[in-house]
């Protein structure tokens, strides 16, 4: 890469790399054809090209490329989750982007500059320490810190002190980060273009051909695909998907809503968030902080912004730091997401036999991007969920072994 | 900022309200099976279209009903619970 980097610097020619072909025509037949063109879906194919020599692989979007929730998340990575299964599986996660520009030869700025999360109440703090205890029991880089830690890792915090809503504390995790979702994207995109994968824009998926378990092909606007296997990674839309297939996923979809503030000189060099004003900020790279929290509080379609929880936004991250009072906004949005009734992910099988899922991505999706592909594409190779997966599979309803991570997810991410 | 009708209070603000989701027919304790029980707690609707659900006044804590499209957000009547109990 340095070499590379230096040949390219010194060249008379510099080539604008084409990253990714224009949407070819659909062929008749696929060995896998993945449904969504976002980071999960684009991560998936990338690791069956390079890792498991399936160059046969169509990607299915009905926009364009990492247009839906890849571009509405706000970017958090950690791994500090609450049950032992959920922690090891974002923790291969984390340890993926560490590595992530050096596999996709393409900077995605990764920045692992720590997250800190704030309690308010007694309550709270209690849950940070068993957090950190299974953080630090499955080795990742998470601990309570007092009221002093806080304000060292974070001094231009308003801790509130004798107030409603006093800093008692808070959960550092070390090896939470931050990243550009597009990068990631299309440094995935580009890479399993370049192994041969097909990616299909304005393609949308209208209906499954299936014939006993098995699905024979997908119907398209653009015509029908014949396919060895189908993965569904469609984020905000993946519960209509598997209908159209007949799976019915314990899905409810709710809008998720973020905002970024004009550009500010660097300032905020962690990732915090408050679990009691359900806000959490981040500034990114280009000096504007990012701002989110919970979904919205009622199921909907619709990725409308709202004022009221735009103001709920404001109110939380001004009284966290007061001095951005003055500051505008510049852009907000909102997305959908399909939150499942614990907070964890449904990957793995479907009941039908080559239907594979990645779905339930709720609010905590992003940072799963590499690890969810890399497993997902294991698992299509090799006809198999690994055990790594097997906790997220869709009977653990049927069965009643939750993955409770709501603790854990809401508004901290 | 939305407004919602209470069959009681009338129109108040949104944010006075609290959703508790689809109204889903309680299985029978005695007659229903894992699988279905497992349904019934997990499996809400979730269809591109109108939903009924259950909304609360948090303010005088009185419980009511709704009729309310997924997509568009738009509320479509409101009605006390005594209506769905007639129903059925």
């Amino acid at each position: 890469m340095p070499l590379r980097l230096l040949k390219y610097g010194l060249s008379r020619d510099y080539r604008v790399s084409g990253d990714i072909q224009a949407t070819p025509e659909l062929k008749p037949a696929y060995d896998v054809v993945i449904i969504g063109g976002g980071g999960h879906g684009l991560s998936c194919a990338h690791h069956l090209a390079k890792y498991h020599g399936i160059k046969s692989v169509a990607v299915l979007e009905k926009g364009y490329l990492a247009g839906g929730n890849t571009a509405r998340n706000t970017t958090t990575i950690r791994s500090n989750y609450i049950t032992p299964e959920g922690i090891a599986f974002y923790k291969e996660g984390v340890e993926l982007f560490e590595r992530l520009s050096q596999e996709l030869d393409f900077n995605v700025m990764f920045s692992q500059r720590g997250q800190l999360t704030l309690a308010h109440t007694e309550a709270t703090m209690r849950s940070f320490h068993m957090r950190a205890e299974m953080g630090k029991h499955m080795g990742t880089r998470t601990e309570v810190v007092d009221q002093k830690g806080v304000e060292e890792l974070c001094p231009l915090l308003n801790m509130d002190y004798g107030g409603p809503l006093e800093i008692l504390g808070g959960l550092w995790h070390a090896d939470g980060g931050t990243a550009r979702h597009d990068a990631v994207a299309w440094g995935y995109a580009a890479q399993a273009s370049r192994r041969g994968v097909e990616i299909h824009q304005r393609t949308e998926v209208q209906g499954f051909e299936v014939t006993g378990d098995r699905v024979l092909a997908v119907r398209t606007n653009r015509g029908r695909v014949a396919c060895g296997q189908v993965m569904i990674a469609t984020g905000g839309m993946n519960y209509d998907v598997a209908l159209m297939a007949g799976v019915e996923l314990p899905i409810r979809c709710y809008p998720l809503q973020a905002m970024v503030t004009q550009p500010l000189k660097p300032w905020l060099d962690t990732l915090v968030s408050s679990v009691s004003l359900h806000t959490y900020l981040v500034q990114s790279s280009r000096g504007e902080v990012v701002i989110g929290g919970g979904s919205d509080p009622y199921q909907l379609y619709s990725t409308r912004s709202t004022l009221d929880m735009k103001e709920h936004l404001a109110e939380g991250a001004v009284h966290l730091f007061p001095f951005l009072q003055g500051v505008r906004l510049l852009r907000q949005w909102a997305g959908i997401t399909d939150m499942t009734p614990d907070y964890s992910p449904i990957m793995g099988a479907s009941p039908l036999a080559n239907l594979w899922l990645d779905c339930g991505w709720g609010t905590w999706g992003f940072k799963a991007t590499p690890v969810a592909g890399k497993r997902m594409a294991q698992t299509i190779a090799e006809g198999r969920v690994p055990d790594i997966l097997k906790p997220f599979a869709l009977e653990r309803f049927d069965t009643f072994r939750l993955l409770n991570e709501m603790g854990a997810t809401a508004a901290s991410h | 900022m939305k407004l919602l009708t209470c069959p009681m209070n009338g129109p108040r603000n949104i944010d006075e309200f609290q959703s508790f989701g689809p109204v889903r027919a309680r299985p029978d304790p005695n007659a229903t099976a894992d699988r279905d029980w497992s349904r019934h707690l997990f499996r809400a609707e979730n269809r591109k279209g109108i939903v009924v659900e259950w909304w609360r006044h948090v303010p005088s804590n009185y419980f009511f009903l709704a009729e309310r499209n997924l997509v568009s957000n738009e509320i479509i009547r409101t009605f006390d619970a005594s209506e769905l109990r007639d129903r059925a």
